[in-house]
Formats: structure tokens, sequence, C-alpha cells
């Protein structure tokens, strides 16, 4: 499952961070490596982007950059 | 000695900028790649200059604020670096401290939000951060002084002993082992590049492209290095990439747990941010809460207020030139030295003071809207609209203020995130309307389409709009090409503004812009006083001899074509690059001469599609010189800036051309009322076609959600 079809409020950990160099590069430099747990907190009102929790902080990310990033939900 | 201060984006790095520097402020420019960086002289040391660098999350080289960064911190001109760090969130702030403390500079840790660290309920054992980390840590609050002169003396004290980090070996498991190996092999290349060689094993790892060529490694020691990863990568099970941030993060995480201790459950401070924003971000209520905002903001700075202030101050130097002008003339001193006083010095002080009142409240409201923590919710609802044209959500609040003035939106691009998307909002902000072109839109609107002067009047800023659409559309396809930076923004906590550190940074925007903004606006109004005294042959001139009246006369069959070749029009037009309005007083004086009153002279000059084109030339062609000045300050290109302004003239020029051709096809100015009525329809068709382009993902929410 991609991080774009976790449903909001559910914990859930990251598998592996796909995307081209830069993308990909960014979102492991804001802390979403492998194993970390995030959260989606909600969806913008225009239904893009979405607005994550992780590491104790708050960050938006587009759903293009939400589809390449692989995570399995918590039980 | 030259401190570089780096910190995270949103850490409170320009407060504490501002505090330990305070009023002296800027003594010289600090020569970056592409952008110059702020550099100030310490309050407390006068020795110490302190480096503004960017808000930058990593060193990596994949946006250019992190380039100028690493950079200046490479250029052997910086003796030690000042690291804040937001202490509310030491977990990802801290991954830019172990990246800096590879560099091997002396160093020091600023730990700021202390206040709200005991607010949480939390404290930090900062002698215990200090000693896993290797480096000084000091706790301050930036926002009311707390902690700073000590940070600054041990700032000093570090660089000055030369002390670099204690612990510069901060890894663990395969990563160190490859770092170690590759780091081992590759010393004498680092020394030559002046280095550490762990820094640059580091960059190996990563495939950096831009130390790697310098490096110089021959093809041996590649491979050899390149072995080496492919070990770690298959050990790990993971990419280079994702093994280096994942052990950065592993150091981080337990050490950060250690330091911190959770004293009360304060869960209610923490769930602040998220009540406000369960309002603020709302499905429904955030865009009404959002133009609510936008329109009060507008209200105070554009509407009765700001422009009260404006003419107040306008009125003011007017009249202290009237009464300059009357003292002259008494003392029979020459008219045009009495002209030049009054219209030339006068009217130019005056055109630049008038923007004042409105930039300081514009920008205090601004201020505190992005302190608080707003700006970066609305850059996250707004994102959506302006994905398509290559920009993010944080350019949305500088292209809206173009709609009342361009000099501020210009300036307001500062606050985003990448020199590309300053570059293509600065290019963008003059297709919005601005205020100064209102006036004349309804001067000719009510002469010539008196039946349709709303409709006109929408049209004009409907294709403004529209053109701005499609010259993103086409810069981000050409000139912007694959230059874009991922858009991944942090939304900070929702924070209380200190109306003290945001009017310290708008008073030296404020001071900035009119040093700055000043010799243009100056040199241009005396030189449309110039123009407008004299003749050719340099006597004052007569009446519709004047050199700008030449001018005129010479470029009218330029204009030709667009239907508005008469002298009179073309060097209002010419006068328009002082103030947008200036077109129509312009206007006045040049036709004042004519039969009958201002519209009939006006009717007699122009035909309806001729009145029309004229409109869309004032709407499209180069902004007013203060705006030109804003570009010129913000986006620091000074030669192709003439460029640019020829390139908006084409520009209308053409746009102009192929309205009027399509006006004189429908001839009657009744028809223009269908070729409007045409053009929004085409405008909200593409609305919709881009509203149905973007309904695919959307879907999709509403099935995760709704399950």
């Amino acid at each position: 499952m991609t991080l774009d079809q976790l449903q909001q409020g559910k914990p859930a950990h990251i598998v592996s961070v796909g995307g081209d160099t830069a993308l990909r590069r960014r979102l492991l430099d804001m802390g979403l490596t492998p194993g970390t747990v995030v959260e989606i907190d909600r969806f913008a009102p225009l239904g893009d982007p979405l607005e994550l929790c992780l590491r104790g902080y708050h960050l938006s990310l587009r759903l293009g950059a939400a589809e390449g990033i692989e995570i399995e939900v918590l039980p | 000695m030259i401190l570089a201060l780096i910190g995270n984006q949103n850490s409170g790095k320009t407060t504490l900028f501002n505090r330990l520097t305070g009023a002296r402020r800027q003594v010289g420019n600090f020569p970056g790649v592409t952008v110059d960086q702020a550099l100030a002289r310490s309050r407390q040391f006068p020795d110490v200059e302190i480096l503004d660098l960017p808000g930058i999350y990593s060193l990596s080289p994949y946006s250019s604020e992190e380039r100028i960064s690493r950079d200046a911190l490479m250029s052997g001109r910086v003796d030690g670096i000042l690291n804040i760090v937001d202490a509310t969130n030491l977990e990802r702030n801290l991954y830019l401290t172990l990246q800096l403390i590879d560099l091997g500079l002396p160093m020091t840790l600023a730990l700021n939000m202390m206040d709200e660290v005991e607010q949480l309920g939390r404290s930090i054992d900062v002698a215990a951060l200090e000693e896993a980390l290797g480096i000084p840590v000091i706790p301050i609050v930036a926002s009311n002084g707390r902690g700073v002169t000590e940070l600054m003396r041990r700032a000093h004290e570090t660089t000055q002993e030369k002390r670099r980090p204690l612990r510069p070996d901060l890894c663990s498991g395969p990563v160190h082992r490859a770092l170690h190996a590759i780091a081992a092999m590759i010393e004498d290349h680092a020394e030559r590049c002046q280095v550490t060689p762990r820094y640059a094993a580091t960059k190996i790892i990563e495939g950096d492209e831009l130390l790697l060529p310098r490096l110089g490694l021959n093809e041996n020691e590649l491979d050899a290095c390149e072995h080496i990863i492919t070990e770690m990568e298959r050990e790990l099970g993971t990419d280079r990439l994702a093994a280096l941030a994942d052990m950065r993060y592993s150091f981080i995480q337990p050490m950060v747990a250690q330091v911190t201790q959770q004293h009360a459950d304060r869960s209610e401070m923490s769930s602040r941010t998220a009540r406000i924003d369960r309002v603020l971000t709302h499905r429904i209520l955030a865009l009404p809460l959002f133009i609510l905002i936008m329109s009060l903001i507008f209200w105070i700075s554009f509407g009765p207020i700001g422009l009260s202030l404006s003419d107040g101050f306008a009125d003011w130097i007017a009249g202290l030139g009237q009464k300059t002008a009357a003292a002259l003339t008494t003392a029979e001193v020459n008219p045009v030295v009495v002209s030049l006083v009054e219209d030339g010095v006068f009217g130019g002080v005056g055109s630049v003071l008038s923007f004042l009142p409105m930039i300081l409240l514009l920008f205090t409201l601004l201020g505190l809207l992005e302190d608080s923590g707003y700006m970066a919710r609305i850059a996250f609802f707004m994102d959506r609209l302006l994905q398509h044209i290559g920009l993010s959500g944080s350019s949305f609040v500088p292209m809206l203020l173009g709609f009342g003035c361009t000099v501020p939106a210009v300036m307001a691009t500062r606050t985003l995130p990448s020199r590309r998307d300053r570059l293509l909002t600065v290019l963008l902000v003059p297709f919005m309307s601005c205020s100064a072109k209102v006036p004349v839109y309804a001067l000719l609107a009510s002469v010539f389409f008196p039946r349709c002067q709303t409709l006109v009047i929408v049209g004009l800023y409907a294709l403004g709009m529209l053109l701005a659409v499609a010259s993103g559309l086409i810069l981000r396809n050409t000139v912007f090409l694959g230059d874009s930076i991922p858009f991944v923004l942090e939304l900070p906590p929702y924070r209380f503004p200190s109306l003290q550190s945001v009017w310290r940074d708008v008073a030296q925007r404020a001071k900035d812009f009119m040093t700055r903004a000043f010799t243009v606006i100056f040199v241009v109004t005396l030189l449309i006083w110039f123009l407008e005294t004299f003749d050719p042959r340099l006597n004052v001139a007569g009446e519709g001899d004047s050199i700008l009246a030449a001018l005129g006369r010479l470029a009218a069959p330029l204009f030709a074509p667009l239907g508005f070749g008469d002298w009179r029009v073309v060097s209002a037009v010419i006068s328009g690059f002082s103030a947008k309005e200036a077109v129509i007083s312009a206007l006045r004086v040049a036709t004042s001469g004519m039969a009958g009153g201002f519209e009939e002279a006006l009717k007699s000059l122009l035909t309806a599609p001729a009145a029309f084109s004229l409109l869309v030339f004032v709407l499209l062609y180069t902004p007013c010189s203060a705006a030109v000045a804003a570009m010129a300050r913000e986006i620091r290109i000074r030669f192709s800036l003439p460029l640019i302004v020829l390139f908006q003239t084409v520009y209308a020029w053409v746009i102009a051309f192929f309205s009027y051709r399509f006006a004189l096809y429908f001839a009657d100015g009744l028809y223009l009322r269908g070729i409007l009525t045409l053009l929004l329809l085409v405008a909200a068709w593409l609305g919709i076609f881009l509203a149905s382009r973007r309904r695919k993902p959307n879907s999709m929410n509403g099935k995760a959600n709704g399950k």
C-alpha cells in the first residue's frame, strides 16, 4: 500500500521511499526513513496536498509524492 | 571573524539574527553564487560578523539555498558555525546539526524556544546533549533574548580558540564501516580540497555531483569506493541515500529520548495547534476564513487606512512643495527651477514616500501571519491551485498581493523557499491588475463602454490571470524546465507572534526598499519631468512640443497597428512608467488644448476597439518604475532587467494587437460584450477543465476517507 491510500488518523510505518532523486532525498532528509511511524492528519480542502505527522512534527506533501512511499499499516 | 548562522526554517533564525546584530544591521554582503547573503556586525563583539544563511533542512546539493549555504561554509572565509535548533522539535532539527559537525568547523549549538519546552512540560538535559554531540550547547529563547548573551560569548570563545567538534564520528553499524574505509582511502584527496575525510566520504556515498569531481579520484579508487558502498547496501538491504539518512536519524532518536524528560502531561499545549487547525484548515471553512483574513489585510493596507495615510503623506509633501515653490517664485527664481523643485524633486520624493505607509502596514500584518504559522497553512491549502503552473502554494499570497500593488507583492516573494519559485512568481505578479491600473480601466470603460463597464473591468482582470496561467505554463516548460524543487513543507505549530520581532524586520525591509527604490523612482520622475518641460532644443516647451510629445510622435507609428497611434496617447503611455495612474493625468494634460471636454477629446482620439486595445496594453506593459526597482532588488539581476522590461512591453504589444483585431472584427462597441462574454466563457471552461483534471486524486481521497 502507498501513503496516499492511507486512511486519515491510522498510524503506519514506512517501508520504502520512491520518486526521483531530488524528491527522495528531500523526503529522507525530512525524516521519512524506512521504519518511521507516520500518520495522516488531514487532506487539504481541495484534496491535495496532505498533512502528515511524524517524529513529533507536521509536514505537508503532495499526493504525487505520497504515491511513491510504500507503507504498512500498523495493527 | 565570521560566524555563519544556520538552521532549519521556522527555528527562529531571523529573530536570533536580529537580536544578535540589533540596530547596527548590515555591514555588507557576503558574495554567494547567486544571491548575496546578509552580513552584519555583532552587537556584543564588534570583531564578529554574522552571516545569515538561508533556512535549510540538509546540506544536500539539490536546492540553490542548500548550495549557497554549503559554498559559504566551505569557502574558507567562515571561521565558525552558529547552529540554531528548535528545541521542541529536536529530532528533525539535529539532522542538519550532524551534517554540520561533519564539516569540522568550530561550532556552537543554540537550543531555541526553551520556554515552549517548559510549557510542554518537558526538560532537556543540556549537559548530556553537549556530551553526546561534542559541541557547546546553550539553551536560549530568541524571542525574549534569554541566554543570547551567553550564547554569543560561548560561540565567540569556541571560534576564537578554534575548538573543533569533539566527536566527529557520530555513526554506527555497516555505514560506519563503509565511511571509515572510504575516509581512510581518500584522506589525501580530501585534504587537498580542504574538507574533512569524513565529510568527503559521506559525500562520496551520497553520490554528490558537486564535490566528487573536485576530489579527483582515479578509476581504481572510484571502483573501490563503489565496491564498499554496494557491500554496505547489501548488508543493510537498503540503498545508499536511505542508509545515510537512516544512520543519522538512528543516532539522533535514542539520544533525544535520553536527554529529554517529560515531567507532566501537557498534551493540551500540543493539541492547541490541532484545535486551531481543525478550524483554519477545515474542509469547508478554510477558504471563507482565508478570504476573510486576506480581505481584512487588503482593506487595512490598500483600503481607507493605508490610502488615507499614503494620501496624507503625499499631500503633505505636495503642500511642502507648493510652499517652497511659492517662496521661490516670490524670490523671483527662474520658473523652470521652481517647476523642477515642485514637480520634479518634491513630486519624486512624494511618490516614493507614498509607498511607505502601505509597505509598513502590509508587512507588519503579513509578518504576524508568517510568525503565527498561518502562512504555511495558506501554502498548504492553496497549493493545488498553483501546482499546474509549476509553483507551490507558498506563491499564492505574493500573487494575491499583486492585485493591491506590485511592489509589496514582489517584496513578499522573499519568504519563498527557493530562488526558482521566487523568480517565476516575480515574473507572474505583474499580470495581476494592480490597484493603480483601476482608475485607467474605470475611466476608459466609462467613456467607451458605458453599457458594460463592469464586464470590461472584470474581463481585464480575467485576461490578466488567464495570461499569467498561460505564461506560467510556458515558462515552466521552457526556461524553468526540470528545475522544480519538491513541495515538502513543514507546518510549524501555531505560535503567538511577537510584534517587536516582526516590527524589526518590517522596519529593515522598508528602509531597504526606500534606499534602493528611491534612486530609481526619483530618477524616473525627474526624467519624465524633464521630458515634459523641455522641447528637443532644450527650450521650455510650449503646448504639445515637449520632448515627451516628440517621443510620442516618434513612437506613434509603432502603436498605429494597435489602434492608438496618436502621439498624445503614446506619450501618456510613456509617462505611465512613473506610475500607472499617471496615464490619466498625462492624457488630461495632453488633450487640454482640444475642443470639447476630456471625454469628447478622448472619443476623437480613440475608437472603441482602440480603447479596448489600449486597456489591454495598460494591463500588460511593463510595471511602474517602483515595481521594476523592487524586482531588481528581489531577484538581483541587473543586466537582464531591461530585457525583461522590453519583453513585457513586446508581449503587451502582441496581445493588444490581437485584441484590437479581434475587437475590430466585431466593430461596434456593442459587440465587445460578446467578445468579453466569450473570453469569460473560455476562462470558465479552462477552470472547469483544470478542476476536472484534478478530480482524479480527489475522488481517491474521498474513498480513503470514507472507509
